[in-house]
C-alpha cells in the first residue's frame, strides 16, 4: 500500500488562555488516503475543527502544537509561511460550515472564484475568469456565465455553498477538508451536496475529510470514519464496519442514540455525564468518566490499535489495544481482567 | 429566494443618486455647488478678490456687489469664493491624510491584533488623549503659521479618530468567516488585508470622514481667525470672520457672509454623511 496522503502522528493541540491551556486535540493519529472520503466524527468541541484548521495552518499563535502532520510526503511543520499560504488553496482546500458567510459579501462570487487561481497560478485575468465560470457550470450554478457578476446575497445557502466548492476546487486539490458542509444547509440541499462531493472525488480524484456531526452524513458519503470525543480519536473504521460493529464503547453509546423507527417517540436514548472540561481533563481515556466500562487502566491513554481490516480503536477493553500497549503502561492490569468488566 | 434578481444580466447593485434619502440629496446636491463654486471661482467670481477700492470701502450690498465689500473696498462675494478655496482646500487635504494613514494604522491593527494591535493603536491613543486645537496651535507655533501646516495639524488631530473606527471595524470584519475562507483559498496577509478586510471595513470610516470635512472646515476657520493658518494675502473663510469683527457694528455683511458659508458647507457635509451612513454599509446595501 502506498504512503498515505495525508498522516498525523501522534498530533496535539493546545489553546493558550488566560487560564490554563484547553486540550483541544490530544494525541491524534489519523491517516487520509488518495481519493478517499474519511469522516471524522464526533459532538460539538471535541476537536474536528481545530484538526482540520491545523492542517491548514491556520490557527491562532497563541497554541502549543505537538506531533506531526505529513502531507504528501511533506512534514507540514517544516513549512514556512509562505509555503503553507502556497498549499492552501493550491494542493489542501477547505470548505466551511456557513456558506451564508464564507463568502465576501463586497464581490461578485466568479471574482472570488477567480481570485482563488490567480493566488496560486499565474494566468491571464480572463483565464482565470474563464476557468471560473467553467467551475461554477460544473458545481450546479445555472448560467454561469451571466451569474460570474452577482454578488453572494442574490444566491441562496445551497448555491452558495456550490460556489465554495468551485473555489475550492479551482486548483484540483489533492485534498480537500470539508468542516461541517451541510450543516447550516435543509436536508434535501444537504443531500445534493453530499452527491456534488462524492461526484467531485470521482471526477477529480481529490481526497475528502468530511468533518460532521451528523452520522447520517457520514453513512451516506463516507469511505472511512474516525470518532472524535474530547479530543481524542477513539475509534477510525471503514463506514460499513463502524455500523455493524462499533468496538469503542462511545461509538456504541454513539450509535444506540440515533433514533430508530423501533423507538417510540419522546423515548431518545442518551450518554449519561457530560463532556469533560478540557481546561482540565481526566488522564487517560477521556471518555471513562461517562464509559459504563470503566475500569483502574482507563487512567492510563489506551493507544490506537488495528486489527488486520485497519480497523482502529483505542480502549482497555479491546484486545488489539492490550496487545499494542504489551502490558505496559496500565498499572494492576493483571488484578482484574478488562474484559470480565463488560459482562457485569 | 435571494436567486432573483439578476437574471442573465449582470446587473451590480445600483451606485449614484438613485435611492439615496431626500436630506442626503440636498447634502450632495450643496456640496457638488459648492466643489463647482470652489473649482471655478477664477471664473466665476465677478470681481477681483484683491482689488481695492476707496468708494466702495464697507459698500451695502447691492446689484454688483451682491455681499457688500470690505473695509479695503473688495468685493465680499468674490473674496468669499476664495477664501472657500482655500479653506475647502484645507479640510479636504487633511482629511484624506487622515484617512490614508490612519486607515492604514488601524487596518493593520484590527486585522493582526494582539501586539501590534498594542504597539499602533497606544500612541494612537495617548494622542487623542491631547485637546485638539491645543495640539494643532502647538505644531503651528513649532513650525510656524500657513494653509499647509494646518492642514497637517488637521491631519494629525483626525488620524486617531479615522485610526479608532477603521481598526474597530477591521476586528469585526477580520473575525468574519470570509476572511478566514479567504485565508483557506491561500490569499496571503496583505491581499486578504486589502481585498477582504479594507472594503468591508472602510464604509464607516468613509462616513466619519465626511462628517469630519465640516468640522475640519471649522478647525481651519478657526486657526485662520486666529491668525494661525492661512496667511494674508491669501484669504480663508476664518481670515475673513476675523476681518469682519473688526466692522461688525457698521457692516454686518463683511462678517455674515463668510460666516453662512461655513455654516452651510458644514451642514451640507453632515447631512450627506449621515445619509452615507445608510448607504455604504454592505449588509443593507440592496436589500
Amino acid at each position: 500500500m502506498s504512503a498515505p496522503l495525508l498522516e498525523l502522528q501522534d498530533f496535539s493541540v493546545a489553546y493558550r488562555t488566560q487560564h490554563q491551556p484547553v486540550s483541544a486535540v490530544s494525541g491524534v493519529s489519523l491517516a487520509v488516503n488518495e481519493r478517499e472520503i474519511v469522516g471524522l466524527v464526533g459532538e460539538s468541541g471535541c476537536g474536528k475543527s481545530t484538526l482540520s484548521l491545523a492542517i491548514m495552518g491556520l490557527l491562532p499563535t497563541a497554541t502549543r502544537i505537538s506531533g506531526s502532520i505529513t502531507f504528501a510526503g511533506r512534514d507540514l511543520s517544516m513549512l514556512n509561511e509562505e509555503e503553507t499560504r502556497q498549499l492552501r488553496g493550491d494542493r489542501i482546500s477547505m470548505i466551511f460550515q456557513d456558506p451564508m458567510t464564507s463568502l465576501d459579501p463586497t464581490f461578485s462570487i466568479g471574482s472570488q472564484v477567480a481570485e482563488v487561481i490567480t493566488a496560486h497560478r499565474r494566468v491571464s485575468a480572463a483565464a482565470a475568469q474563464s476557468r471560473a465560470i467553467d467551475l461554477l457550470r460544473e458545481v450546479g450554478i445555472p448560467d454561469p456565465a451571466a451569474r460570474y457578476y452577482d454578488p453572494p446575497h442574490r444566491f441562496s445557502g445551497g448555491m452558495r455553498q456550490r460556489v465554495v466548492i468551485a473555489a475550492a476546487l479551482a486548483n484540483e486539490p489533492a485534498l480537500l477538508l470539508a468542516d461541517e458542509p451541510t450543516t447550516a444547509l435543509d436536508v434535501t440541499i444537504q443531500a445534493q451536496i453530499l452527491t456534488l462531493l462524492r461526484d467531485l472525488r470521482g471526477r477529480h480524484e481529490t481526497a475528502i475529510m468530511l468533518i460532521t456531526h451528523d452520522l447520517g452524513v457520514v453513512a451516506q458519503t463516507c469511505d472511512r470514519v474516525g470518532v472524535m470525543y474530547a479530543g481524542q480519536l477513539v475509534e477510525t473504521a471503514s463506514v460499513g464496519e463502524l455500523f455493524s460493529a462499533p468496538r469503542h464503547p462511545y461509538t456504541q453509546a454513539l450509535l444506540a442514540a440515533l433514533p430508530t423507527t423501533e423507538h417510540s417517540p419522546g423515548s431518545l436514548r442518551v450518554i449519561d455525564g457530560r463532556v469533560p472540561d478540557l481546561t482540565d481533563p481526566p488522564d487517560g481515556c477521556r471518555f471513562a468518566p461517562r464509559c459504563p466500562h470503566a475500569m483502574p487502566e482507563c487512567r492510563a491513554v489506551p493507544p490506537l490499535a488495528a486489527d488486520t481490516d485497519g480497523h482502529q480503536v483505542a480502549c482497555w477493553l479491546d484486545p488489539l489495544t492490550r496487545a499494542a500497549a504489551g502490558g505496559t503502561g496500565s498499572s494492576g492490569a493483571g488484578d482484574s481482567p478488562p474484559l470480565g468488566a463488560e459482562h457485569e | 429566494m435571494a436567486t432573483q434578481g439578476g437574471h442573465g444580466t449582470a446587473r451590480r447593485q445600483m451606485t449614484g443618486l438613485r435611492g439615496l434619502e431626500r436630506r442626503t440629496k440636498v447634502g450632495a446636491c450643496i456640496l457638488a455647488v459648492l466643489v463647482l463654486v470652489a473649482l471655478f471661482a477664477p471664473v466665476i467670481a465677478p470681481h477681483n478678490p484683491e482689488a481695492i477700492s476707496g468708494n466702495l470701502v464697507l459698500g451695502a450690498p447691492d446689484a454688483a456687489h451682491p455681499f457688500g465689500s470690505d473695509a479695503l473696498g473688495r468685493d465680499v462675494l468674490s473674496r468669499v469664493m476664495f477664501a472657500f478655496r482655500v479653506s475647502l482646500a484645507v479640510a479636504a487635504g487633511s482629511v484624506v491624510l487622515a484617512l490614508i494613514i490612519g486607515t492604514a494604522i488601524g487596518l493593520t491593527a484590527g486585522y493582526f491584533g494582539g501586539w501590534v494591535d498594542t504597539l499602533l493603536m497606544r500612541p494612537i491613543e495617548m494622542l487623542l488623549a491631547l485637546p485638539a486645537l491645543l495640539l494643532a496651535v502647538s505644531l503651528i507655533a513649532i513650525v510656524g503659521p500657513g494653509s499647509l501646516v494646518a492642514t497637517l495639524a488637521i491631519a494629525i488631530i483626525y488620524l486617531p479618530i479615522i485610526a479608532r473606527v477603521v481598526r474597530g471595524s477591521a476586528l469585526v470584519v477580520s473575525a468574519q468567516p470570509y476572511v478566514e475562507a479567504a485565508r483557506a483559498r491561500g490569499s496571503s496577509h496583505p491581499a486578504t488585508m486589502l481585498r477582504h478586510v479594507l472594503p468591508n471595513a472602510a464604509p464607516p470610516a468613509l462616513v466619519q470622514a465626511s462628517v469630519l470635512m465640516g468640522f475640519a472646515l471649522q478647525i481651519e476657520a478657526a486657526l485662520s481667525f486666529l491668525g494661525l493658518g492661512a496667511q494674508p494675502p491669501t484669504s480663508s473663510l476664518g481670515l475673513m470672520l476675523s476681518d469682519g469683527r473688526d466692522v461688525l457694528s457698521q457692516a454686518p455683511w463683511v462678517e455674515v457672509f463668510p460666516g453662512l458659508a461655513i455654516a452651510v458647507t458644514v451642514l451640507a457635509f453632515n447631512l450627506f454623511g449621515d445619509g452615507l451612513r445608510g448607504r455604504l454599509d454592505p449588509g443593507r446595501a440592496t436589500r
